[in-house]
């Protein structure tokens, strides 16, 4: 269906809702944190309007330069593994029976209803040295003692991959049910093994989905601050924990602002260059 | 024994019956077409020789071996599928050259076979091109060669031309063929096509309810059908009630002498093809009837006769135009050797 493009200021009138509550809840408190960013700190009271570098100065310095490159590296890892674990999985899921698919779904949607802090204090419990899964193994005779998992890197990317997993099923599922089932097929009569098949046809074919669901788990692990504080030590935290840190312990809201700017810059960047990577290598 | 051999091949899903007691042989580099309407348990059978699904009983032999239960990928097949299955994310060179690539075939090897392949399917220099650049026919020609990568035992077809408009389907049926006959390779269509079966087939194995209701040669399949339903579904036919009494047989209220029936057969149906209905003068023949419809279809023309309350479609070429007119009474002649006769 062909329609005429909008004539009069009139025929806007759709988007002024959605771009009002963009600019109210998006656009303002952005422009808010920027501005913040840039003010100067009040040790007596809060911040005072300014045009300092001041804030972003302290920032290059080592300590953060690390929390920064742990912070990316703990994204990224948790991107992978989500990926890793969830296209195998989403792929049989949406090859199984209807009945055993809606029944995944639903457990994997009640997932979602957990908040951080739960997740994080379940966690914790079950990597603990008292009630943990190392009991179980000591019963099962692998272990001779039961050990604390946690704190520990390991403790924090489980719950994190934990966290993110039922987002990364269901933004791949739709695109595997749409998958046609006969190019597995098609490879399988070409000579394919099942497993082959899988990585010779379904990946590849899936490539922008999969770089998609990636990016979208990166930005969602980046902005976890709860997890690393729960089941990590203080060398496991992110860089939202010190923003959290910052704005709210530390009452320095122009250094948390300018982290917080600083983070997103990095993201828009990283995520720009996975964009740019992927449109070169379909061309080539 | 060389060729594809189906032993009471059955297949079930859950309750439902798909392929029942299939026997069928297959001689090697003979083309045989599955030929049904939808549900008749062609494609389920096709998919049970590729290895797609697994039989619930019976054997399926090839060259002798059983390979009722070896998986796909070492069948050493050639399939094209109905969506004919491209992969998107691969160039028309790199699709064709997929079985060779899993077989770990050099690169100067698979260049080699895809500008064999692409001269064989008239498209030579498209080896670089995205498979969605091309037209429904090029890809119908890109999955064929793709299936033909490897020199399979055994080509399988399902419903490879219904994708296509009428007039290239019919130059595609053509070309299949001629393609068949050069590489000499055992090849199974399946297709809900009569007109393509007749085409293409050495052998057409007409199927209805999971059965096997006639396998033969394209034109004894037309003469000489089998039963009431293949005789139905190939070609138009004209189904008529007969009785006899042991001495004649009676149709449409009339005695017909000459008419080979089967000792003890009481009563039974004559397949009569519409070109075997020859019009005449009411006095010139026993039956007579009232035309009811004619439809000029220019190349030939139908006429619709009632005749004893059963109507009777007679089909003349237009240099015999019978020139009737709706209403007009005519005498139908039916030749006793142009009759097949059939159980009801």
């Amino acid at each position: 269906m062909r329609r005429e493009p909008p004539q009069k200021l009139a025929d806007y009138g759709p988007l002024f809702f959605p771009a009002g509550m963009l600019i109210v809840f998006f656009v303002v408190p952005f422009a808010t944190m920027i501005a913040v960013s840039f003010f100067r700190r009040d040790p007596a009271g809060f911040y005072s309007p300014d045009f300092v570098f001041d804030n972003y100065a302290r920032f290059l310095s080592l300590f953060f330069g690390k929390v920064l490159g742990f912070s990316l590296f703990l994204a990224v890892a948790v991107a992978i593994c989500c990926v890793v674990l969830a296209v195998p999985f989403t792929y049989l899921l949406s090859r199984a029976k209807r009945k055993t698919q809606v029944l995944w779904l639903v457990a994997l949607l009640s997932i979602l209803s957990l908040s951080e802090v739960i997740i994080g204090f379940a966690w914790s419990t079950l990597f603990s040295r008292t009630a943990g899964i190392t009991n179980l193994l000591v019963m099962v005779g692998i272990m001779n003692e039961a050990v604390a998992l946690n704190p520990s890197f390991g403790a924090v990317l489980t719950a994190m991959v934990y966290q993110a997993l039922p987002y990364t099923v269901l933004v791949l599922y739709p695109a595997l049910v749409r998958l046609d089932p006969t190019l597995t097929e098609a490879a399988r009569t070409l000579g394919a093994s099942p497993v082959k098949a899988f990585f010779t046809v379904v990946v590849p074919a899936l490539r922008n989905t999969i770089v998609a669901t990636l990016i979208m788990v990166f930005i969602f692990a980046l902005g976890s601050y709860l997890l690393p504080q729960i089941l990590g030590r203080p060398q496991h935290w992110t860089l939202s924990v010190l923003i959290t840190d910052q704005a709210i312990y530390q009452s320095n809201m122009p250094f948390a602002a300018a982290m917080a700017v600083f983070l997103v810059l990095v993201t828009l960047g990283l995520v720009a260059l996975t964009v740019y990577a992927g449109r070169k290598g379909e061309a080539a | 024994m060389s060729g594809l051999t189906l032993q009471n091949i059955v297949k079930q899903f859950g309750t439902f019956t798909a392929v029942r007691n299939v026997e069928l042989t297959v001689p090697h580099g003979t083309f045989v077409c599955l030929l049904g309407p939808s549900g008749c348990g062609k494609t389920t059978l096709m998919r049970m020789v590729a290895g797609l699904d697994l039989p619930t009983s019976g054997a399926i032999r090839l060259d002798g071996k059983d390979i009722t239960n070896v998986p796909t990928h070492k069948r050493d097949l050639g399939m094209v599928f109905q969506s004919l299955a491209l992969f998107p994310h691969l160039t028309v060179g790199e699709n064709i050259a997929y079985s060779l690539r899993i077989r770990g075939a050099s690169k100067e090897e698979q260049k080699k076979r895809v500008d064999e392949l692409l001269a064989m399917i008239h498209l030579a220099g498209y080896a670089d091109r995205p498979v969605a650049k091309l037209s429904g026919g090029q890809r119908q020609r890109v999955a064929i060669a793709r299936a033909l990568a490897i020199s399979p035992k055994l080509f399988l077809l399902d419903e490879p031309l219904s994708a296509l408009d009428a007039k290239l389907r019919e130059a595609m049926q053509v070309e299949l063929r001629q393609l068949q006959q050069r590489l000499g390779i055992t090849t199974i269509v399946v297709t809900h096509d009569q007109r393509e079966a007749m085409t293409m087939a050495d052998t057409v194995v007409v199927m209805n309810g999971g059965e096997i209701r006639q396998a033969a040669p394209p034109v004894e399949i037309y003469r000489r059908p089998a039963d009431t339903f293949v005789a139905d579904f190939i070609g138009m036919t004209n189904l008529i009630d007969f009785s006899a009494d042991g001495t004649g047989a009676s149709v449409l209220g009339a005695s017909m002498p000459g008419l080979a029936i089967p000792a003890g057969l009481k009563s039974g149906i004559l397949s009569v093809r519409p070109e075997d209905v020859h019009l005449t003068a009411p006095g010139n023949a026993p039956i007579s009837g009232t035309v009811t419809f004619v439809r000029d279809l220019g190349g030939t023309i139908e006429t619709f006769v009632e005749a004893a309350g059963k109507q009777v479609v007679a089909v003349s070429m237009p240099n015999a135009r019978p020139d009737v007119a709706v209403g007009q009474t005519v005498g139908l002649q039916l030749n006793p050797d142009d009759c097949v006769v059939l159980k009801s």
